[in-house]
């Protein structure tokens, strides 16, 4: 009998859709989100390390360019300068409080909200999820890094903004 | 089209002036008035002529201007330097080196100045290099210059010649594809982000590689809405950080999925999209009609070889560059003495490597002219730093590519 090859397609989710589920992701104990850490969205090999030079405590780490990185949750301070830097804009601080967190995330559109705005909270799919305060701004760097604050069950879902 | 007489005007990058008349052709023109005959044309010297100001070109030039050659000729078809580096609003991938983080736009303005630096490079726009001649001792370049009191032509003598001439975007086959609103995403880019004008209100884009997903962010950005990204493909062939980008601003992607069909009476009213099977054949019963005033089609480019092709480098049908290619060896020298090729125009990848091989196809050039410091060590830099880039999952098709080309050069033996 002959057997030819069987080639065997598994396609991610995300691959079909765009949009990572957790299990996709290493997320950090609760521990480390009190502290406030860097949650890298970044899942792929792709040729890319500036995360990797900006981080000043070393804790984004790539065997080679094209490594996915890997980021070490007690090394990392949430500083956020890897949020502006990331070419893919797929690098979030998030920091939970009490009962609110504190999600930081680039942010490319205009007009660019100002520090006290309610604006609404949008998932990894565009989809509404309350409303975000806007609690800091900062255009310091390459792209405009913004701190929200939403509900805390929602550390994990809300990516973005956006301005009614 | 025909444009004041001239035939095989690419209309679409041609600058509209008050004057031009315009005709439509139906097959390939020949140049039949005697009025461009004969003409006196301007003859230039020089050691190294780049053709093409985009990203390889540039780094050719400041390369070879580095290595110390005398006379570089940077020439560009475009009245803007920079080539499609003008449009890419978005920041760079790579590593600090290619200048990771750095947005496009900006890199254009870096590389711009430092050429400006050098008194050994003159760069001249507006100018078409329209034939290639392989000479005895150099290669002779025919290219005109516009100018506001008509056309100049120059005759171009040089040591060595540098193609950087990028690539044309691919266009797909179906109904109402030649109604006004269906555009290439480059041409969407071109008129959002170098002349600052609205393609149209409601977009669908045909495409998930990189410049879709790019491009639907852009439209976004402009305040454009964009309805859907459709891929024929299974999955997403972009990287996942630019879906996620349209996805949290509410975009859907729909994969396995085709355009059918454009209406509209005078222009583009809305599309027929439908699913596809995994034979890519068009399912029955799965058409959608979406109202929409725009289709921007994003599905690959070709690269432009028709100069190099004209002086009769050996050429290859290679898929995974994007079509027919020169064939050219590990410092990008093609089959012909002293000719080289870098970025798109030597098979389709992204801006950082054609960044790369400019450099390399500059200073391969300028030491075949003596001019050599350091070379070797900057060659070997310039090809690990490739190696690299091509490593990755993504890197796939160029390193495919790549090694393709190395089997039609000696069969591998000096690659």
């Amino acid at each position: 009998m002959l057997v030819v090859g069987i080639e065997v397609l598994i396609i991610k989710s995300y691959e079909k859709n765009g949009i990572l589920v957790p299990e996709d992701l290493k997320l950090p104990i609760d521990k480390h989100l009190k502290k406030g850490v860097a949650i890298i969205e970044c899942i792929q090999e792709i040729p890319c390390d500036p995360c990797v030079a900006i981080c000043p405590v070393s804790s984004i780490s790539m065997k080679d360019i094209n490594d996915i990185p890997k980021i070490d949750y007690d090394k990392c301070t949430g500083c956020k300068r890897c949020v502006g830097i990331c070419p893919g804009l797929a690098i979030f601080v998030v920091k939970v409080l009490d009962n609110k967190a504190l999600i930081t995330l680039p942010y490319e559109f205009l007009p660019i909200p100002k520090a006290g705005d309610i604006t609404t909270a949008l998932d990894r799919e565009g989809k509404t999820r309350g409303t975000a305060k806007i609690m800091k701004v900062n255009r310091s760097g390459k792209a405009t890094v913004i701190t929200i604050e939403v509900d805390k069950k929602l550390a994990m879902e809300v990516r973005n903004i956006r301005l009614d | 089209m025909t444009v004041n007489d001239i035939p095989n005007v690419r209309t679409c990058i041609t600058p509209l002036k008050d004057d031009n008349i315009i005709y439509e052709q139906d097959r390939v023109g020949e140049l039949f008035d005697k009025k461009f005959k004969d003409r006196k044309r301007k003859k230039m010297d020089t050691d190294i002529t780049v053709v093409g100001c985009g990203p390889a070109g540039m780094m050719a030039a400041i390369a070879a201007a580095k290595q110390g050659v005398p006379s570089i000729l940077l020439v560009d078809e475009n009245h803007i330097t920079g080539g499609q580096l003008v449009k890419q609003t978005h920041k760079f991938f790579g590593s600090k080196e290619e200048r990771a983080g750095v947005r496009g736009i900006d890199i254009a303005v870096e590389l711009m100045d430092e050429i400006k630096n050098y008194n050994s490079i003159k760069f001249m726009l507006e100018t078409t290099v329209v034939g290639c001649y392989n000479g005895k001792k150099e290669h002779n370049l025919i290219a005109v210059k516009r100018l506001n009191e008509g056309d100049r032509l120059l005759e171009i003598n040089s040591k060595k010649v540098i193609f950087a001439c990028g690539a044309m975007e691919n266009m797909l086959a179906f109904p109402g594809n030649d109604l006004p609103g269906v555009y290439g995403a480059g041409g969407v880019q071109t008129l959002m982000n170098v002349y600052g004008v609205k393609p149209g209100e409601k977009v669908l884009m045909v495409g998930a590689g990189n410049v879709g997903l790019i491009v639907s962010y852009q439209l976004l950005q402009a305040n454009v809405k964009v309805d859907r990204v459709v891929e024929i493909m299974p999955k997403i062939g972009g990287y996942h950080v630019h879906a996620a980008k349209l996805r949290r601003c509410g975009v859907p992607i729909y994969t396995s999925h085709s355009i059918k069909e454009v209406y509209g009476k005078e222009k583009v009213e809305g599309v027929i999209v439908v699913r596809v099977d995994n034979k890519f054949q068009p399912i029955p019963g799965t058409e959608e009609k979406i109202p929409c005033d725009t289709l921007c089609i994003a599905v690959g480019l070709t690269p432009s070889i028709r100069l190099i092709d004209q002086m009769g480098a050996e050429t290859e049908f290679i898929p995974e560059a994007g079509g027919h290619i020169a064939v050219h060896d590990s410092l990008m020298q093609t089959k012909i003495k002293g000719v080289y090729i870098a970025g798109d125009s030597s098979g389709i990848e992204e801006a950082s490597t054609a960044m790369i091989e400019g450099d390399l196809a500059g200073i391969s050039a300028a030491a075949s002219l003596g001019y050599d410091k350091n070379s070797q060590k900057l060659k070997s830099k310039c090809k690990q730093a490739l190696v690299g880039f091509r490593s990755g999952p993504f890197g796939e098709k160029p390193r495919i590519c790549k090694e393709k080309i190395a089997c039609c050069w000696d069969r591998g033996v000096n690659y």
